[in-house]
């Protein structure tokens, strides 16, 4: 049982604290996604002009729009979750309230997602901007970000759940994350790749987010849904972990 | 009326017994002190009544309620003033406030008015803008007295409130919760130091490894076992109080 009322005031807990700090940490986490387009983008165009007849920086850019999106999710729900409930205790002083566990996680998820939310749109703003976007059916891809933050946010809540330490967190990145972002379809087609790259990339949430703003910022329509249903059903598989190992976790 | 009632009361972690099978009563407007050295189990038997984990074993209840069954009803009525300070360092003083405020679904308005009430009460009103990192370790400790009391909670969860604080800042909180008992307040309160338990409790309970050695007022425990709280600590556990506040002491907070 989640008490939505309860999960969204551990929401505005995270959001209050957001709302005092993101001054400092905003502009850093620009820069991260700015220096990919520059470096790949404008960098590798010299030699590269495009790839499926795009040009290279902007078959990046939506791969750039699902990533950080993920990345945001992610560092809220490992580090952030982890800060919280183990250095701050502020877990224990949320339990001494009505506020249940699930509502708890629930809220934590929530947050994590729209982390996702707020850097996705505001990169899709800012590739829109630059003239990296054929078509405004891109805002379709809105919604998305918010599912793949929630699909990444339960994936990191498990993670903090299960890791020994925070500084455990580094084989989760080194052996999970990079691996994803890497062979999602951001930087190169998978199309090239062994058989078996291709059929791991069918694993990878993070190719089929690629795939769906991608499809969104070129205003074709087609392949989107099959990559749609894969993030809905894989949110939907993974809900019950991070709840019951948390409470694992948590309640000795 | 009973606000707490126990029975037979086991909690386990893994094959470790924190809490041995105790029982006890808690009347409503006492104040009643859980006496022992650190790993008595006096934090475990605030964690049960306050719903953060259900028993093993045993009967617990809480205004009448089962604590697994009705954990956020009861929390509802509760305020909590835990051992650590686990306050939100990165908002102010009245942002921490509103925040907590919010998990009892106290609207922001209310919760301003109440906060400022408790503010005065504590006497931080003079430092609502502050960010909590910057207050004393005995303002943190008022503020998280007035955060435990936002919800105007019947019972009053204390847990070792004024450990770690100078001789000065533990009279100041011992006079905030003395205002508190007068208001009619249950109150539930730990501590290893006898000068507080014989100050503010009108029952106490000496725990040992999960169990409890004797319960009643001071004055009867004095009269039935001999000498101060201290040497009847010192009978029924063959413990020193000494040694679990030696930490205090070495630390120049004067203790005893």
């Amino acid at each position: 049982m989640i008490n939505i009322k309860r999960a969204i005031s551990v929401w505005l807990r995270n959001f209050t604290v957001y709302k005092k700090l993101y001054k400092s940490s905003m502009v850093l986490n620009f820069v991260e996604p700015a220096l990919y387009l520059i470096a790949f983008g404008i960098g590798l165009s010299a030699y590269l002009k495009e790839i499926n007849g795009i040009p290279y920086i902007k078959f990046i850019a939506p791969g750039i729009v699902a990533s950080s999106s993920a990345f945001a999710a992610t560092y809220e729900c490992t580090y952030g979750t982890y800060v919280r409930m183990h250095y701050q205790k502020t877990f224990d002083a949320i339990l001494a309230t009505p506020v249940g566990l699930n509502d708890l996680i629930a809220g934590e998820i929530l947050w994590g997602a729209t982390k996702s939310l707020i850097y996705g749109t505001i990169i899709i703003s800012v590739i829109s901007m630059a003239g990296l976007v054929d078509s405004w059916s891109i805002l379709l891809s809105i919604p998305f970000v918010f599912i793949s933050g929630i699909l990444f946010s339960e994936i990191s809540v498990i993670t903090a759940a299960l890791v020994p330490g925070i500084d455990s967190f580094n084989y989760f990145y080194t052996l999970f994350m990079t691996p994803l972002f890497l062979f999602s379809g951001i930087f190169f087609p998978l199309d090239g790749l062994p058989e078996i790259v291709k059929d791991l990339a069918f694993f990878n949430p993070l190719y089929h987010m690629v795939e769906i703003v991608r499809t969104f910022s070129s205003g074709k329509t087609g392949f989107s849904l099959s990559h749609i249903i894969w993030l809905i059903v894989a949110c939907l598989f993974l809900i019950r972990l991070p709840f019951n190992l948390m409470r694992r976790r948590i309640i000795k | 009326m009973e606000i707490v009632v126990a029975e037979s009361l086991v909690k386990e972690y893994d094959s470790f017994r924190a809490v041995d099978g105790i029982d006890f009563n808690i009347n409503r407007a006492e104040c009643f002190g859980f006496l022992g050295p650190n790993g008595a189990g006096k934090t475990t038997v605030m964690r049960l009544i306050h719903c953060f984990m259900p028993p093993t074993s045993g009967i617990l209840k809480v205004f009448g309620l089962d604590v697994r069954q009705y954990p956020s009803e009861i929390k509802a009525r509760i305020g909590v003033m835990p051992q650590e300070n686990n306050l939100d360092p990165d908002l102010s003083v009245m942002e921490n406030l509103i925040v907590y405020a919010r998990y009892f679904g106290i609207k922001k308005k209310e919760a301003i008015k109440r906060a400022e009430g408790l503010l005065d009460f504590v006497g931080l009103y003079d430092r609502v803008g502050t960010n909590v990192e910057e207050l004393s370790g005995g303002m943190k400790r008022r503020l998280v007295l007035a955060r435990a009391l936002l919800n105007e909670p019947e019972l009053l969860i204390l847990d070792e409130p004024t450990t770690g604080l100078d001789p000065l800042s533990r009279r100041q909180v011992w006079e905030m919760i003395r205002a508190e008992q007068t208001k009619g307040r249950t109150l539930i309160l730990t501590t290893h130091y006898m000068e507080e338990a014989q100050l503010l409790c009108s029952r106490v309970t000496i725990m040992d490894s999960g169990r409890i050695a004797a319960t009643g007022s001071p004055e009867e425990l004095m009269n039935e076992y001999g000498g101060s709280l201290e040497d009847v600590y010192l009978k029924l556990t063959g413990k020193r109080l000494v040694e679990a506040t030696g930490e205090a002491i070495r630390e120049g907070e004067g203790g005893l």
